[in-house]
């Protein structure tokens, strides 16, 4: 599944990144305990949670760092890369609604000779709440050899 | 007005380290990770595609280095124990990228502690500094997370 190189030249403040949605389920929460080593029992046992005055088990806020990231990795392309990228979590999301990974340009600039982006992203739950905004730094190729 | 928790004495922890840990990073690990993630970028997952990439072979997601277990520096406030815990978010910054074999020295520090009034009393605020090096003294990523008690 080859994604769309975008080149520096291809986008202008405002530019949406192509979103991303994800379909995160209980079954992905246990996955990611297991890959990261997170096993806070908040993120796949229903009865710990609810104790803990949850609605349930709730998305670890690294996984939603982490579909930020696939969002910003998928826009670099293979010829780009991903400079930085940062996360606040502000609202919990729980598996079995859809979430959508979003973010537009804000700067863009020549830095060190690099031609470097900066871009506003967020997650979005189905209601239209950001619960994880974000910035992230993107350095694209040029067809300029010289930009 | 002083604070109740982050005492001159609690400020001491800043830059505190815990211990340096290295680990050799697994092509299957990097693998499952991506499949955690639900990620099918062809250079986290299949090595024969990513050949053909810049980057000549397969490469970790962005937050792979979460996986790497980094010895947290356990951080003393004289909140008791019956306070609360939130995950408050995480800054990265990527140097060089993370490749199966690589031998990646992870090291954790205590970057600051801070105190604010919230609505339900005093806020605590931990930034942890998380370095991943890989065995050529390069730095792959730096990582900043901040843990909020309360």
């Amino acid at each position: 599944m080859a994604h769309k190189q975008f080149y520096f030249e291809d986008v202008e403040v405002g530019f949406e990144i192509p979103a991303l949605e994800k379909h995160p389920t209980t079954q992905q929460l246990v996955k990611y305990a297991g890959a990261s080593g997170d096993f806070y029992q908040i993120h796949y046992d229903k009865d710990f949670a609810l104790k803990n005055h949850l609605p349930g088990v709730i998305l670890h806020g690294a996984l939603k760092n982490a579909f930020l990231g696939q969002l910003m990795t998928d826009f670099a392309g293979d010829l780009g890369w991903l400079r930085k990228l940062s996360v606040q979590y502000r609202g919990m999301d729980q598996p079995g609604t859809p979430v959508v990974c979003k973010g537009k340009v804000v700067k863009k600039y020549v830095d060190n000779g690099k031609p470097t982006v900066d871009c506003e992203i967020w997650l979005e739950n189905s209601q239209g709440e950001k619960t994880t905004p974000g910035t992230a730094t993107v350095i694209l190729p040029s067809r300029n050899a010289t930009a | 007005m002083a604070n109740k928790y982050v005492t001159e004495e609690a400020q001491k922890q800043i830059g505190k380290a815990g211990e340096a840990r290295t680990i050799e990073v697994e092509r299957g690990a990097i693998r499952r990770f991506a499949e955690a993630i639900g990620d099918a970028n062809p250079a986290f997952n299949s090595e024969r595609e990513a050949r053909h990439t810049r980057f000549g072979g397969m490469i970790a997601p962005p937050t792979f280095g979460r996986s790497l277990s980094a010895a947290i520096p356990d951080v003393k406030l004289d909140m008791g124990e019956s306070f609360r815990g939130l995950d408050g978010g995480s800054d990265w910054e990527y140097f060089e990228p993370i490749r199966p074999g690589d031998r990646i020295t992870v090291q954790t520090k205590i970057a600051d502690l801070r105190e604010s009034a919230g609505r339900l009393g005093p806020m605590v605020f931990i930034t942890t500094e998380t370095t991943y090096t890989n065995q050529f003294g390069q730095v792959c990523a730096i990582q900043r997370s901040t843990a909020i008690r309360y």
